[in-house]
């Protein structure tokens, strides 16, 4: 099998895997902490649940985004998708978008999250910033992926509509 | 004003127009340049 087909794969596997989890954090993990709080159900999902999910995320967003990386250099087209030139100007907007949320994962969630799930020491104080940066990474996150996934599929597939 | 991306309806319609935002730019500024 081709090495690029084998890659795109993975990459489109790996995409799944992050974004769905985004999805499930921000549709349904943090909408249910607070009933989950309420009846004091709240500590096996920071305990046994949340953690889990981000060990899957932020090592699926690091090979969605290499994978891709690597699409891009194979085709010959990674300094003009990045410089948003011309005809790879549609994927490279998808890739930037993806580098954004690729640097929120590593720089702002997973550091802040490690607070707020006790992984690392925290004052009350740093754990409700730490939460309420996290919390806006990751909404920031949910927002670009609506046009990251747009310019993922029209880069490749959807020519015409840029022309 | 009310930041959108406190709620998920917020957050999905802000991605919406952001997308409708980028696509024109992509196409009018970018694609359009390069002839």
């Amino acid at each position: 099998m081709d090495l690029l087909v084998l890659d795109r794969w993975l990459h489109v596997m790996a995409g799944i895997t992050w974004i769905g989890l985004l999805y499930y954090f921000n549709f349904v993990q943090v909408p249910a902490m607070g009933q989950a709080k309420a009846d004091g159900t709240a500590a096996g999902i920071t305990k046994h649940i949340a953690p889990r999910a981000l060990l899957w995320f932020r090592w699926a967003a690091l090979v969605t985004w290499l994978t891709g990386s690597y699409y891009l250099g194979k085709l010959g087209i990674w300094g003009d998708a990045f410089m948003l030139k011309g005809a790879a100007a549609p994927i490279g907007m998808g890739a930037w978008l993806g580098t954004i949320m690729l640097f929120n994962v590593w720089v702002l969630i997973w550091p802040n999250q490690k607070k707020v799930l006790g992984i690392v020491q925290a004052s009350d104080e740093e754990k409700a910033k730490s939460g309420r940066i996290a919390l806006l990474a990751s909404r920031t996150n949910t927002m670009l992926s609506i046009p990251m996934a747009f310019f993922m599929v029209a880069g490749p597939h959807g020519a015409a509509m840029f022309s | 004003m009310k930041n959108p991306l406190d709620s998920i309806t917020g957050t999905i319609i802000s991605g919406f127009v952001l997308t409708i935002i980028l696509y024109f730019v992509v196409k009018n500024f970018l694609v359009a340049a390069a002839g």
